[in-house]
């Protein structure tokens, strides 16, 4: 299967009809691929009592649950072809989610990616901030989340500094002296949303500093869920990088370590878009019944770059509702959505932990 | 006996961050601890129980709590009467072990109540410790037992309960009952059974513990074929189950058919769609519980070979079809409606998969002499109980294997 062609044409270019037979047919063909490739596959589709010949609409095939991948090892390619292996930020006391890439893979969630983000930074590439530590980059045959995000959005950059100190403490002079050197060009500016109003806002706060941002842009992803809980939202953490950096182009991100590279980027009305590589589904916890517009339910995301895992097609732990499809105000095809958050942890009785809250 | 003087922290200090909700203990918690032990079924535990089942009763709420009324009816003197006759071996003398330390589960409102009462009539002082959540049913009986201690006529019997709430990572005060107890009761989860054993207790007393279980559940299709009050049975299977998210040690996880392969076919439909029907009506499905089931189905399909989900309508009720019976079946569990299903040629086919986990095994259609005989001729690893299908949460003075009334107590030999 050869998604190629998909690079020649702008990746928010397919309206609904096209888009739905383009991704039922390379979303079949991987499910049929990792059936092949995949013991593991192959027996929880057969579970499933799937029949993977069966001519069906993406939104019919099969979907496996993230947190399959922190119990499982799951791969469609032998051992001796993984080229990396990246781990995800698992919650303390889980195991973190292990996903296994091979080159093809990788190179596909490279060029992906580059294809969606130079969609808002433009293809030239600028001198980039990393609002990071470089020490999260350590080891670099298991890449963290962080480090994967970092590495792979590192290609829009000419020159790199690191506004974090190995101890996490804001490198203030460096970042300074880099700002003011490159005071004629767009800076490009990438991190975790966490971290940014952690390490970032908070200390710009704390030590009353101004910096001038504003003629950068910034992308930024990692979810909400830190900020929920210190209550601050993303109109919030805009209004906080506006006032005290000038920073106007701000774009937050929505993807995974399960399906790096086709990742949704925020447009400029604030709404998350899916491109030509990737979409969502939005389904009802009750009976895993297609959501309509405006539903809340949980957010099934497909991408049609996994060809050495079996992530084609994932059900998250995200709730989110789809906003609309082809007719977002910024011009962009495909759907658009928004994520509500993290699933709340059950309230369930029975004797089960008398330590349990 | 040495007890007391062990003690060397003040008891003021360790009761420092505790909630006793109780009443007329707080006054002297120093006279509680060094009360003495009482007969097993003394007439006036049986007088006080029955007084408080007729206050919980007369408590408008109770109605609208089935388990705070099922507790109400089990605290009459008549179900008294009758336990003692069951229990209380003539001419033997047996007395209370002293002080029972319970720490109740924080998710079953009403647990530590029944803890409460097997402590009294096994003639021992309570010190019980209560889910530290707040549940109306807790209050009711709570608001009950401080009724009693303000009448003179239970005052003996009232100063042998101290009701406590204190914040799981208080470690002082279990540090400190443990110190003191005779009797630590546990109940469940290994994990918190694990971190409370890091107290150490005085070298005479012992600990009863609840750890997790599992349970299952035998139908004889041959005779549910011909039951004409589907309804009723699925309404006792839904007491069982859902009415617990199925997470009660004693919810059945694995459904295990008997007879022949039409009415098997047969029984399944009507037995899956009548509990349905009322888990639609009743249930609230959260939406991480569905994420649970489909995670634990993947989980299974890749550690056991050929199972297949059954289709149903959504995703209140799973139904997993098994080949074969594997002996890790008790590992792929999932709470709110997951349930394994297996077709045996005969209840001796699950023995051997049966391990020390396993529970409670409730039944339909089969006699209570065959059940006594599978025990008799298998002598399974696990069960320990064996009820009809709608009595699994009946409390029974026998649990988990133990016969607590003779455990807790002790027994003097007079030569």
């Amino acid at each position: 299967m050869n998604i190629d062609a998909l690079f020649n044409i702008n990746p928010y270019s397919l309206g609904k009809k096209e888009k739905s037979k383009l991704l039922s047919n390379y979303l079949a063909e991987l499910t049929r691929h990792h059936y092949m490739k995949s013991v593991h596959y192959k027996a929880m589709v057969d579970a499933m009592s799937f029949d993977i010949n069966s001519e069906v609409t993406y939104t019919e095939l099969p979907f496996l649950p993230v947190r399959l991948f922190k119990l499982n090892h799951l791969s469609s390619i032998a051992n001796k072809d993984i080229s990396k292996t990246m781990i995800s930020s698992g919650t303390s006391g889980q195991q973190p989610s292990k996903i296994f890439l091979d080159k093809e893979t990788s190179l596909r969630q490279t060029k992906v990616l580059a294809k969606i983000v130079s969609e808002f930074t433009g293809s030239t590439r600028s001198p980039m901030i990393i609002l990071d530590s470089i020490s999260v980059l350590k080891n670099r045959n298991m890449f963290s989340a962080r480090g994967a995000g970092i590495i792979g959005f590192s290609m829009f950059g000419t020159k790199r500094v690191y506004a974090l100190k190995e101890n996490m403490e804001l490198d203030i002079e460096s970042l300074g002296a880099f700002v003011r050197d490159h005071q004629e060009s767009r800076i490009f500016i990438f991190g975790f949303t966490f971290m940014i109003y952690k390490h970032f806002i908070k200390e710009l706060q704390k030590k009353k500093i101004n910096l001038d941002l504003s003629n950068a842009i910034l992308i930024h992803g990692g979810g909400w869920k830190k900020l929920e809980s210190q209550s601050i939202s993303p109109k919030e953490f805009k209004k906080l990088l506006a006032d005290l950096t000038g920073l106007k182009s701000i774009y937050d991100y929505y993807g995974m370590v399960e399906q790096t590279g086709s990742i949704c980027m925020e447009c400029e009305y604030g709404h998350l878009h899916t491109s030509i590589f990737s979409d969502i589904i939005i389904r009802r916890p009750y009976d895993f019944s297609v959501a309509e517009i405006g539903e809340i339910g949980i957010i099934q995301t497909v991408s049609i770059l996994p060809k050495s895992y079996p992530g084609h097609s994932l059900l998250t732990e995200d709730e989110g509702i789809l906003l609309g499809e082809d007719d977002c105000q910024c011009g962009r095809l495909g759907k658009y959505f928004q994520v509500i958050g993290r699933l709340k942890n059950a309230e369930i009785r029975g004797c089960s932990d008398t330590y349990a809250s | 006996m040495q007890r007391y003087e062990d003690v060397v922290i003040p008891m003021q200090a360790n009761l420092k961050d505790i909630e006793i909700i109780n009443q007329t203990a707080l006054d002297d918690f120093d006279a509680l601890i060094k009360s003495r032990p009482y007969d097993i079924f003394s007439d006036d535990d049986i007088d006080y129980l029955n007084e408080l089942s007729r206050v919980l009763l007369k408590d408008q709420r109770t109605r609208s709590y089935p388990d705070v009324a099922t507790f109400s009816f089990f605290c009459r003197r008549s179900n008294l009467i009758g336990l003692k006759n069951k229990f209380k071996i003539e001419g033997r003398i047996e007395v209370g072990r002293g002080i029972l330390f319970h720490i109740a589960p924080s998710n079953v409102p009403v647990n530590f109540a029944y803890s409460l009462i097997v402590g009294l009539l096994s003639g021992n002082i309570n010190i019980v410790k209560v889910p530290s959540k707040n549940f109306e049913q807790v209050e009711i009986i709570v608001n009950a037992i401080n009724n009693l201690s303000r009448d003179r006529r239970y005052k003996s019997v009232s100063n042998r309960i101290f009701l406590v709430k204190y914040d799981r990572d208080n470690n002082h005060a279990t540090k400190y009952f443990s110190s003191i107890c005779n009797v630590r009761i546990i109940w469940g989860g290994n994990e918190s059974i694990r971190r409370i054993r890091e107290n150490a207790l005085p070298p005479r007393a012992f600990d009863v513990t609840f750890p997790d279980r599992y349970s299952l559940c035998v139908i004889n299709a041959d005779s549910y074929i011909a039951e004409k009050n589907t309804s009723k049975v699925a309404e006792g299977f839904y007491n069982d189950t859902y009415l617990f998210d199925q997470n009660a040690c004693t919810s059945p996880h694995l459904i295990v058919w008997l007879g022949s392969k039409q009415n098997v076919k047969k029984s399944q439909s009507i037995f899956w769609h009548s509990l349905h029907a009322l888990v639609k009506d009743r249930y609230t499905l959260q939406s991480v519980q569905v994420v649970d089931k489909i995670t634990e189905f993947f989980n299974q399909s890749l550690n056991i070979e050929g199972i297949k989900k059954s289709k149903t309508k959504d995703n209140l009720l799973w139904r997993i079809k098994l080949e074969r019976l594997d002996g890790n079946i008790e590992d792929f569990r999932c709470s709110g409606g997951y349930f394994n299903e297996y077709h045996a040629s005969s209840i001796s086919e699950i023995t051997s998969v049966i391990n020390t986990k396993y529970q409670t095994m409730s039944y339909y259609g089969i006699p209570k002499k065959e059940l006594i005989e599978f025990i008799h001729q298998e002598k399974p690893n696990g069960i320990d109980r064996i009820t009809p299908i709608g009595k699994t949460m009946d409390f029974s003075f026998n649990w988990d294997g133990y016969d607590l009334v003779h455990t807790l107590s002790r027994v003097i030999e007079v030569s």
